[in-house]
């Protein structure tokens, strides 16, 4: 059961992530690494807010599925490096330092908004 | 550009996914991070699964046509990179550990975990990129002397 749980949430998270980065590339153009950046911050703050929920299979379908599998870490750290590869090296900075500040920001407004519900 | 997107791709995209999430799930049960602790569980899954994609992606993206007119499958890349590396790998997670330490009263093993994990998730998919390349370049050369 706990193992459907994170399979089912890892099988609609990472295809949200694919569709997420097609529509961003799309609206914004292939530069910025947008989609990833926007994924990574949103599932931080869905997984912040989730702190404030006590069901285990809840956790595991939302969270270590959904939240786990929507963000990523390789892909942002690819996408890091080609930027640098191609020269765009304050690109690479900033994703690396923007992903990081807004994706613990959303954390953080996660686990306060959850602790006010 | 039309954003319809290929039913196999989404579904190999969900397969790798539901695959990455799966293993990265065992090995949290395999080596559960004790409350408090440096989360090296999260720190190795995201490391190893930087070094995979790096070699993934020159594998399947990086071809040179002179050696080799094989082209990789066109769903390896949703189901292995997008799929299972994307999947397996997890920054929401490494968000919430970060926050964890940082409000749990142990700021400097917080930005450690911050930090480390990102300097090293870069430096394993440099490895991984480099190392593959370096593989290619060699194999590519072998063939081209047999030809």
């Amino acid at each position: 059961m706990n193992w459907l749980l994170v399979v089912a949430g890892g099988a609609v998270g990472a295809p949200l992530r694919y569709l997420a980065d097609r529509a961003a590339r799309a609206r914004f153009g292939p530069g910025f690494p947008w989609g990833t950046f926007l994924v990574n911050v949103a599932g931080s703050f869905l997984l912040g807010l989730l702190t404030g929920v006590a069901s285990v299979h809840v956790h595991l379908l939302l969270g270590t599925g959904l939240c786990g599998a929507l963000t990523t870490y390789s892909t942002f750290s690819y996408e890091t490096l080609k930027l640098y590869e191609d020269g765009e090296k304050g690109y690479a900075v900033r994703n690396v330092a923007a992903s990081l500040a807004a994706g613990l920001g959303a954390v953080w407004l996660g686990v306060r908004a959850a602790g006010l519900l | 550009m039309r954003l319809r997107a290929e039913p196999p791709v989404v579904g190999a995209v969900a397969a790798g996914g539901a695959l990455g999430a799966t293993a990265r799930y065992g090995a949290g049960l395999l080596w559960p991070t004790p409350h408090g602790a440096f989360p090296w569980t999260t720190f190795t899954v995201n490391v190893t699964g930087c070094a995979l994609l790096g070699v993934l992606m020159v594998l399947l993206t990086e071809r040179s046509t002179e050696w080799s007119t094989a082209v990789p499958h066109p769903l390896l890349r949703p189901f292995l990179g997008t799929g299972f590396c994307g999947g397996f790998t997890t920054f929401s997670t490494y968000g919430l550990e970060t926050e964890r330490l940082l409000s749990g009263g142990d700021p400097t093993r917080g930005l450690l975990y911050l930090g480390g994990t990102v300097v090293t998730a870069l430096a394993a998919v440099l490895a991984g990129v480099t190392a593959a390349r370096a593989v290619r370049a060699r194999t590519g050369r072998g063939r081209v002397g047999r030809a």
